[in-house]
């Protein structure tokens, strides 16, 4: 009887509630997340130690490619949003064209940063030049690690969706590399504000 | 969108008063963070349990922050 289940449905919202994607992919975010805000607040705990330098070193950051970055994923996320509202609708080519854009997103992000990093390095700041500098290479670095490992989740979703079939268990394995893509987005945009824009 | 625009803003001279812009940037990325959390992540219809987590994961970071660097 589909009129008592959207009875109880109505008359209690919490049924609603569910866990995107696989618990495990929630235990690995929310572990990156703790172990990225260590990161921030170590930064800005050193950053008292010495406000000039770090701000002087700031000012050589390029924040036009930052902030080029930051729309990059910030678009990035969506589309992967997009691809799983495509997926629980079944709509298959939808999907693999929506995963495909994130990627092509995610391309263009690692274009800007490595052109960032070349820059950099050619007027001779590397990882030792000073404080800030480690903290840059170091953080963005591991950063671009994860992004480097989201464009390969962001691939193979485009592939897994393409064959049309979405099992419940498929959409929650797509919802759970949407999810780990979101968090890579959202670091990003703490590092972007931490390294870059803060004076 | 907007909000990366208007920190970037900050970051490049907005406001003569230096602190408080820092910590504009800081507030107004977290702010963005949750919505990242709750609209592309979905946590604003996870268990109860796992949305409180995300929200008190974004105050706890955002205020520490913001008391390492103007405090």
């Amino acid at each position: 009887m589909p009129e008592v289940g959207q009875l109880s449905h109505a008359a209690n919202p919490a049924v609603e509630r569910r866990v995107p994607g696989e618990a495990g992919i929630w235990i690995m975010i929310f572990g990156d997340m703790m172990v990225f805000s260590i990161m921030f607040a170590v930064f800005l705990f050193y950053r008292r130690a010495d406000p000039a330098l770090f701000e002087s070193s700031r000012a050589h950051l390029n924040q036009t490619l930052g902030l080029i970055n930051t729309f990059l994923l910030l678009t990035s996320s969506w589309f992967v949003a997009m691809a799983v509202q495509a997926a629980r609708a079944h709509r298959a080519r939808a999907a693999v064209i929506m995963f495909r854009l994130a990627l092509a997103c995610g391309v263009g992000f690692s274009l800007v940063k490595i052109a960032e990093y070349t820059q950099k390095v050619r007027a001779g700041i590397v990882i030792n030049s000073n404080d800030f500098y480690m903290y840059y290479y170091m953080f963005t670095g591991i950063h671009f690690l994860h992004v480097l490992i989201g464009m390969g989740v962001l691939a193979f979703m485009a592939h897994y969706v393409a064959d049309g079939k979405f099992s419940a268990i498929k959409v929650g394995h797509i919802e759970s590399g949407a999810s780990f893509w979101h968090m890579v987005d959202l670091l990003w945009i703490a590092l972007f504000a931490l390294l870059y824009l803060l004076r | 969108m907007a909000a990366t625009l208007i920190s970037w803003g900050f970051g490049h001279g907005w406001g003569t008063d230096l602190q408080a812009a820092g910590i504009a940037v800081i507030v107004i990325a977290f702010v963005k963070i949750r919505y990242v959390i709750l609209d592309f992540m979905e946590l604003r219809s996870a268990p109860l349990g796992m949305r409180v987590a995300a929200e008190a994961w974004c105050i706890l970071v955002c205020a520490t922050l913001v008391l390492l660097y103007g405090a």
